[in-house]
C-alpha cells in the first residue's frame, strides 16, 4: 500500500471518530442484553406498563370528561393493544426493517 | 439492624429518614438526597480528577475516567448514528448518576436512590420531554405522523393512533419500572437472606452451621447485584439512546 493511500485512509477513520463524515454503515454496537429471561422479563415490564398507562389516560380523560367508566374500559383495552405492540417492537425493532 | 424481634423486616431499608440532623430536618433533606449528593460529588472527581493528569499513557483512574467516556460514546453513536454526539452529554449523565446511585448503594449502611419509584420515574420523565423535545424541534409537525404508520389505510386510524400514543407514554413508565423494580428486588433479597443468617445463628448449637448458607447465598447475591446494578444503568442509557434515535430519524 501506497503512503498516499495509507494516509488517506487514516484521514477517512479519524474524520468518520469525529462525526465528521458517516459510516458506511451504522454498526448496531450495543445492542440490549439478550437472553430468555432478561427478554422475558423486559415483555413483561413493556405489557404492564402499557396496561398503565392506557388505563391511566383513560381515567384521566374520564376525570375530566365526566363519563367515568367508559373511556376508562375503551383504554384499558387501548393499553393492552399498546403492549402487544410494545412487545413486538422488542423482538422486532422498527430501525431494522430499512 | 437485620432482625429486630424477630422478623423479617425488608422494607424498612427503603423509609426515608432527615440527613445532616435539625438542619436536615428543617428544609426536607432526606438521606436518599444525601446520597444523590455524594454520588454527584463522586463522579465530579472521578471524572475531573481522571482528566485532569492528561497522560499519554493513562494511570488508574484516568483509564477508568476513559472507559466511562468510550464506553458511553460508543453506546450513543452506535444507537443514535453521528448525529448522537449532541446528546451524549445527555445520556452520559443519566448513565453515571444511574450507576453510582445503584453500586453506592450496595455499601453497607449506603441507601440506594435509585429504589424510589419517585427518583426513577423523574429520571424517565426527564428522558421522555428531552425526547419528545428534540423531535418536535428537528421535525416540528411532521413529529405527530410518528403515530401513524406511513401507507396505512386511513379506516384504521381511529384504532392504531390511540394504540401508539398510549404506546409513546408507557415508555417513561415502563423506564422507570424496570430500574426500580429490579434495585428493589435486590435489596429486599439481601435483607432477607441477611436475617435468615441472624435468625438461623441464633438456633443454639446447630444454628451457625446452618446459617453459613445464607450467608453463601447473601455472597453470591452481592456479586449478582454488582452485575445488576450495572446492566441496569446500562439498559437505562441504552434505551435512552433508542428514543432519542426514534426523536433524531422518527421512523
Amino acid at each position: 500500500m501506497s503512503e498516499q493511500n495509507d494516509f488517506e485512509r487514516r484521514l477517512q477513520q479519524a474524520r468518520q471518530k469525529q462525526g465528521l463524515e458517516q459510516k458506511p454503515e451504522t454498526t448496531a454496537s450495543g445492542a440490549l442484553p439478550g437472553g430468555g429471561w432478561r427478554i422475558g422479563l423486559r415483555a413483561g415490564t413493556e405489557v404492564v406498563s402499557a396496561l398503565i398507562a392506557g388505563a391511566g389516560l383513560g381515567w384521566l380523560l374520564d376525570w375530566w370528561l365526566g363519563s367515568f367508566p367508559w373511556l376508562f374500559l375503551v383504554f384499558f383495552v387501548v393499553g393492552g393493544a399498546a403492549g402487544v405492540l410494545n412487545v413486538y417492537r422488542l423482538i422486532n425493532p422498527r430501525n431494522s426493517a430499512r | 439492624m437485620a432482625a429486630e424481634g424477630k422478623t423479617i423486616d425488608a422494607l424498612s431499608q427503603f423509609e426515608l429518614t432527615h440527613a445532616f440532623g435539625p438542619i436536615g430536618a428543617a428544609v426536607n433533606f432526606t438521606q436518599s438526597n444525601a446520597h444523590m449528593l455524594a454520588a454527584a460529588v463522586v463522579i465530579v472527581a472521578v471524572m475531573a480528577m481522571g482528566i485532569a493528569p492528561r497522560a499519554v499513557v493513562p494511570g488508574r483512574l484516568q483509564s477508568l475516567a476513559e472507559m466511562f467516556y468510550e464506553f458511553l460514546e460508543n453506546l450513543v453513536t452506535g444507537q443514535v448514528g453521528h448525529e448522537g454526539k449532541r446528546y451524549f452529554p445527555f445520556v452520559f449523565t443519566l448513565f453515571m448518576f444511574v450507576l453510582f446511585g445503584n453500586v453506592i448503594g450496595l455499601l453497607p449502611f449506603a441507601f440506594t436512590y435509585t429504589s424510589h419509584i419517585a427518583v426513577t420515574f423523574a429520571l424517565a420523565a426527564i428522558v421522555f420531554l428531552v425526547t419528545t423535545i428534540v423531535a418536535l424541534a428537528l421535525h416540528g409537525k411532521k413529529f405527530f405522523g410518528y403515530f401513524f404508520p406511513e401507507g396505512a389505510p386511513l379506516w384504521l386510524a381511529p384504532i392504531i393512533v390511540p394504540v401508539e400514543v398510549v404506546s409513546y407514554l408507557s415508555r417513561p413508565i415502563s423506564l422507570s419500572v424496570r430500574l426500580f423494580a429490579n434495585m428493589v428486588a435486590g435489596h429486599v433479597l439481601l435483607k432477607v437472606f441477611a436475617t435468615f443468617v441472624v435468625l438461623l445463628g441464633g438456633l443454639g448449637a446447630i444454628g451457625p452451621v446452618v446459617a453459613v448458607l445464607p450467608l453463601g447465598v447473601n455472597v453470591l447475591l452481592i456479586g449478582f447485584e454488582l452485575l445488576v446494578a450495572f446492566l441496569q444503568a446500562y439498559v437505562f442509557a441504552i434505551l435512552t439512546s433508542i428514543y432519542l434515535h426514534d426523536a433524531v430519524h422518527l421512523h
